[in-house]
């Protein structure tokens, strides 16, 4: 956490201006996340944290400003374009493919390196084989990671709440990202799911080595594994730092919490 | 490594990626292929020649099914489709002479061009304003059918030529059966195979999730193009088959409702089940001629309410298809399964 100064930057957002009709979602807006961190989104409902994010992940495109990821200007790439460059991201609402089993759904977190066209893979001969063999090993090494071995085969439509949040997660980091988004991953989770959650974050950034851009209001999480966070409200920005400083900033604490600091402490 | 139920204990990814899993599945399914071929050996013409709708059957299911059941973009156009593989197909043999195992699959590629370009919507329009669009398709391409005289001959129809090897012409029940099978059988190892490998994968995510599908990486109307692309293939090869078997094609077959024929096999089927449209394309095909079989023997039992009996028909058709959809909505490819699933335990349920 410490040297997180001297890394160098993956993501700039400058200047973001969103708008929906008449609603301002984000309003000049801008930051920089650096590569290997972990960076917190923060800020009351509706302030523009998953507005943010989608943004970045190119499912809304802002009227104003620019994004650049490791140095290319990525704000009118696709969605599926970003993805192919390293960015990949979950949903505050589960968005898997239900109808699939859970190894399926990760494979589809493949897509994009995976060669078999049409023909190889409807007469599934040997190069197509060997290539489904290969990523099958990169998923099963995921699968292991996030400790979803029992339910590998299992039609996600019928897993709980918490596995499915897990399977998700599971689906983004096979697209091997650089940078991951994760929005609200602990949200409606048990105490015990969350701590597994924050295990497997850190783990995702320590080990594998990905930047990781959090939304999350369980404020206890965000202040322990944040190295450093941004605060909206109402789609600007009015505060950014590491977490201490965030949590010393007056007009956050206003804002935010309506004066007490020790919210920030978390449970 | 990875344990199934029962003790199934498979040693590799490549043990647990197959299609069948066990020596007593591999048999069974040999053993149907070889039942197949021996068929019309034993059976009588129009047995053969019923074997033979159905074959045709199955090869245009699985290609609706690709479409709707797997995309999830309800296709009303596959009876037109159908007509354009038929009348090209035709069209290469007479006009360009070219031998039926070329015009065959030039017939599927022209089809998969149309219907690429009836797919164009899909960029813009999903759900039932999709199925609109499709049924747009059905209609103007029946009106080309009449229309469009030097190549359908319009409302009188053309001939279509048999298949020859050398000098063997395919004008048999049985020939004609064995051509069909082969390709049927071909077309059902390759849907199989498509939905367990990259692309297919990416058509069930295009239909589960789009929005996620999108941010994983696929590129949303390339695949929603291909899989209409890829389902018209198949209807092309059907009709060329249909054109084969009939020896005449005719506007008057491919309309909608042959179409909706179609998208009730794979309805009643299974959606997004390659063994479904098998299952779909028998049922679909028996029942009208078993309810034929049957009025026409209560007729003849009943002479004087004959005529009553016999009009009652497409009424008990309909009546059947609905209480299949209220009894087995998921199709009859989930209820294989409950019954495999029954017997894997069997005796001890627990």
């Amino acid at each position: 956490m410490t040297e997180s100064s001297e890394r160098t930057v993956q993501l700039e957002v400058e200047n973001i201006n969103l708008r929906f009709g008449g609603v301002m979602a984000l309003d000049g807006l801008g930051f920089t996340v650096r590569k290997g961190e972990i960076f917190s989104i923060i800020g009351p409902n509706g302030a523009g944290k998953t507005s943010m994010l989608n943004c970045i992940s190119g499912r809304y495109h802002p009227q104003r400003g620019s994004i650049s990821f490791e140095g290319q200007d990525v704000t009118r790439l696709t969605p599926a374009a970003r993805a192919r460059l390293g960015i990949a991201r979950t949903f505050q609402n589960i968005a898997l493919f239900k109808g699939m089993s859970v190894l399926d759904n990760i494979l589809i977190g493949r897509h994009t390196h995976l060669k078999s066209g049409l023909f190889r893979g409807g007469f599934y001969l040997g190069p197509c084989r060997k290539e489904e063999i290969e990523h099958r090993r990169f998923v099963e090494d995921i699968v292991d990671f996030l400790e979803i071995e029992h339910i590998r085969k299992r039609v996600v439509g019928t897993l709980a709440y918490g596995l499915q949040k897990r399977v998700e997660l599971a689906r983004a980091l096979a697209l091997d990202p650089k940078l991951i988004l994760l929005d609200e991953p602990m949200a409606g989770m048990n105490l015990e799911e969350t701590e597994d959650m924050v295990r497997f974050i850190l783990d995702i950034n320590q080990e594998r080595g990905i930047t990781v851009i959090l939304v999350e209001h369980d404020m206890g999480v965000v202040m322990d594994i944040s190295d450093r966070l941004v605060v909206l409200n109402f789609g600007e920005k009015i505060g950014e730092g590491t977490p201490e400083e965030v949590q010393q900033n007056p007009e956050v604490v206003k804002a935010y919490l309506g004066g007490e600091a020790s919210v920030f402490l978390g449970r | 490594m990875s344990v199934a139920h029962c003790g199934d204990f498979r040693q590799s990814y490549k043990d647990d990626m197959k299609v069948l899993e066990t020596r007593f599945v591999r048999v069974s399914v040999g053993a149907f292929l070889v039942l197949l071929y021996v068929f019309p050996l034993f059976m009588s013409n129009y047995a053969t020649s019923t074997m033979t709708t159905i074959g045709i059957a199955v090869i245009g299911a699985l290609g609706i099914n690709i479409v709707t059941g797997f995309t999830g973009q309800i296709s009303l156009g596959q009876g037109a489709f159908m007509g354009v593989g038929a009348f090209a197909c035709s069209y290469f043999m007479r006009i360009l002479h070219m031998p039926f195992w070329i015009a065959m699959p030039a017939a599927g590629l022209t089809t998969a061009a149309v219907g690429m370009v009836f797919g164009l919507p899909s960029a813009r329009l999903k759900g039932l304003y999709l199925a609109i669009a499709t049924l747009a398709a059905q209609f103007i391409l029946q009106y080309l059918f009449i229309h469009m005289e030097a190549v359908t001959g319009g409302s009188n129809g053309i001939p279509s030529p048999p298949p020859e090897i050398g000098s063997f012409a395919f004008d048999g029940d049985r020939s004609k059966y064995y051509l069909t099978i082969t390709i049927a059988v071909l077309a059902v190892l390759f849907t199989t195979n498509l939905v367990r490998s990259r692309d297919g994968r990416a058509f069930i995510a295009v239909r589960d999730h789009y929005l996620s599908a999108e941010i994983m990486g696929i590129h949303l109307f390339k695949y929603r193009l291909l899989s209409f692309a890829v389902s018209a293939f198949y209807a092309g090869v059907a009709g060329s088959l249909w054109g084969m078997y009939t020896g005449y094609i005719s506007a008057e077959h491919f309309t909608i409702a042959e179409s909706i024929n179609y998208l009730a096999m794979i309805i009643i089927g299974g959606l997004g089940s390659v063994l479904g449209s098998i299952f779909g394309a028998i049922f679909m095909t028996l029942l009208p001629q078993a309810l034929t079989v049957g009025t026409g023997a209560l007729a003849q039992t009943f002479p004087k309410i004959g005529f009553l009996i016999m009009s009652f028909k497409d009424g008990v058709f309909g009546l059947i298809v609905i209480l299949f959809l209220i009894f087995e909505p998921d199709g009859l490819a989930h209820r294989w399964r409950q019954i495999k699933a029954y017997w894997k335990l069997f005796p001890f349920s627990y």
